[in-house]
C-alpha cells in the first residue's frame, strides 16, 4: 500500500497505533536452501482463505489456527472469511491470484524458474491483536512443511 | 506475517514475505520481505494481470537466496491502472439496471434490491468463472431476511452449528456484501474498488441495513456485540465517506 504517512488519518491511525504494540524480535538467522530452480515452494497467506466446505475463521478476531489448502484446489472452491472489513475484496472476487498466486507459481514451475510446488498450502487469518499467539501453530506447521520437503515459503498478507 | 516468518525460520524453513505495511515489517524485523506499494487486499498488485503478478511473485521468491537478513527490498512499480474492461456482450445481463426503491420498510427495500441484483450476480458468476459466496449456505434473499429479522427482534435459527450470534451476523453481513460487490463488478460504468465502496455504503439498502446493524449491536448488553459493532461491520473508509456526506 502507499506509505502510512500518505493515507488519510482515518485510514492510517489504526496501523500507526499498532506499531507500538508489536513484539520485539531479534535479528533473524536466515535458513539456507538451494537455488530457486531447485526449491519446493509453499504459499502461506494470512488472508483468511479456506475451502468452502471448511470451518470459517473466528469472526471475533481470535482465529489463530490455520486451514490447509490442497495443491490441486480450484479457484471456485476457495473463499475468504477474514474478520477485518478494512481491505479491498473486489480483487479476490475478480481473480484469486491477486491474493493467492497459485497459478503464477505453477507457471514459474512450468518454466523451470522454480523447482516444484508443495502438495499443500496454508492460510491463517491476519489482524489478530497479538502476533506472538501464532507461535505454537507456526511451529506445528513447520513440521508439516518439512514432511512435504518444502524449502521455501512465500508468505503474503492481505 | 513477519512473526510467522520468524517462527518458520527458527524451525529451519526459509521464508520470504510480501509486505503491504512497510512500517510494520520494519518494526517486526521480518526475515526476508518485499514491500509492495499496493492497496490492502491486493498483495500481488492487480487482478487479471498475470505478467504483473508474476513479476511480484518472482521478485519476492528471488529474495529466498539471500542469507544476510533481515532483508527488506522495495518493489519498484505501482500497480497498473485497473481496467476491468467490458463484460462480453454474450454475457451481458438481460435486465435493466436495478432501480432502488425509496419507499417501504428497510427490509422490503432490501428484498427488492437483492431480487433486482440476482441477474447481475449470475452474470458475475459466469464472467469470473466462480463466486466467493457459499459460507453460510443461505441464498442472498435468505441472507437479507436473516439480517432484517434480527434488526426487528425476530431472530431466525443460526445457519451453522457452533456459531455465536455475533459471528453468524458477521458472516451473513459479509456474505451479503460479497453478493452486492460481485454483482456490481460486472455492471457497466466505473467499477474501481472505491466506486464500489461508495455505491454500497451510500446508495444501497444493504449498506443501510449493515449500518443499522452496527447501531443495534452497539446498544446490546452482550459484549461480543460491541466488538461486532465497532470493528467487524463497517470499514474505516466507509466511515470517512459517511462523515463527508452532506447532511439531508
Amino acid at each position: 500500500m502507499v506509505r502510512l504517512a500518505d493515507l488519510p488519518e482515518a485510514e492510517s491511525k489504526g496501523h500507526i497505533d499498532r506499531i507500538a504494540t508489536l513484539p520485539a524480535f531479534g535479528t533473524p538467522n536466515l535458513a539456507k536452501g538451494p537455488s530457486l530452480a531447485d526449491r519446493r515452494i509453499a504459499l502461506l497467506t494470512t488472508a483468511g482463505l479456506h475451502l468452502r466446505s471448511d470451518q470459517p475463521f473466528d469472526s471475533g478476531g481470535a482465529g489463530i489456527d490455520y486451514r490447509v489448502i490442497p495443491g490441486d484446489v480450484k479457484a471456485a472452491d476457495l473463499v475468504m472469511s477474514h474478520a477485518s472489513v478494512n481491505f479491498d475484496r473486489t480483487g479476490f472476487q475478480s481473480d484469486w491470484n491477486v491474493v493467492f498466486a497459485l497459478d503464477r507459481l505453477k507457471e514459474l514451475v512450468r518454466d523451470k524458474v522454480v523447482g516444484s510446488i508443495a502438495a499443500f498450502h496454508y492460510s491463517f487469518m491476519g489482524a489478530i491483536p497479538q502476533v506472538t499467539r501464532y507461535e505454537p501453530k507456526a511451529r506445528e506447521l513447520a513440521a508439516m512443511l518439512r514432511q512435504d520437503r518444502v524449502d521455501g515459503v512465500l508468505l503474503s498478507p492481505v | 506475517m513477519s512473526a510467522l516468518g520468524h517462527y518458520l525460520e527458527a524451525e529451519g524453513i526459509p521464508t520470504v514475505s510480501i509486505s503491504l505495511i512497510r512500517e510494520h515489517t520494519v518494526a517486526l524485523k521480518a526475515p526476508r520481505a518485499l514491500w509492495v506499494p499496493f492497496m490492502l487486499g491486493r498483495p500481488y498488485g492487480v487482478p487479471n494481470d498475470a505478467a504483473f503478478q508474476r513479476k511480484v511473485a518472482l521478485s519476492a521468491l528471488r529474495l529466498l537466496e539471500r542469507t544476510d537478513g533481515p532483508v527488506l527490498e522495495d518493489f519498484p512499480d505501482d500497480a497498473p491502472y485497473e481496467d476491468l474492461g467490458d463484460v462480453p456482450e454474450a454475457e451481458n445481463c438481460p435486465v435493466s439496471f436495478p432501480r432502488m426503491r425509496s419507499e417501504g420498510t428497510l427490509g422490503e427495500r432490501l428484498a427488492d434490491e437483492i431480487a433486482q441484483l440476482q441477474a447481475w450476480h449470475e452474470v458475475a458468476r459466469r464472467h469470473n468463472g466462480r463466486t466467493t459466496l457459499g459460507m453460510t449456505g443461505l441464498s442472498p434473499r435468505e441472507l437479507g431476511e436473516f439480517l432484517d429479522a434480527w434488526l426487528r427482534g425476530q431472530s431466525k435459527p443460526l445457519f451453522r452449528e457452533g456459531l455465536a450470534l455475533a459471528g453468524a451476523l458477521k458472516l451473513a453481513a459479509d456474505e451479503l456484501k460479497t453478493f452486492y460487490y460481485e454483482a456490481k463488478g460486472v455492471q457497466p460504468g466505473r467499477r474501481t474498488p472505491s466506486e464500489v465502496l461508495r455505491w454500497f455504503w451510500l446508495e444501497t439498502a444493504a449498506g443501510e441495513t449493515i449500518l443499522a446493524m452496527r447501531d443495534h449491536a452497539m446498544q446490546s448488553a452482550d459484549p461480543s456485540m460491541k466488538g461486532l459493532a465497532t470493528l467487524s461491520l463497517v470499514p474505516r473508509a466507509a466511515h470517512a465517506l459517511l462523515a463527508a456526506r452532506p447532511a439531508k
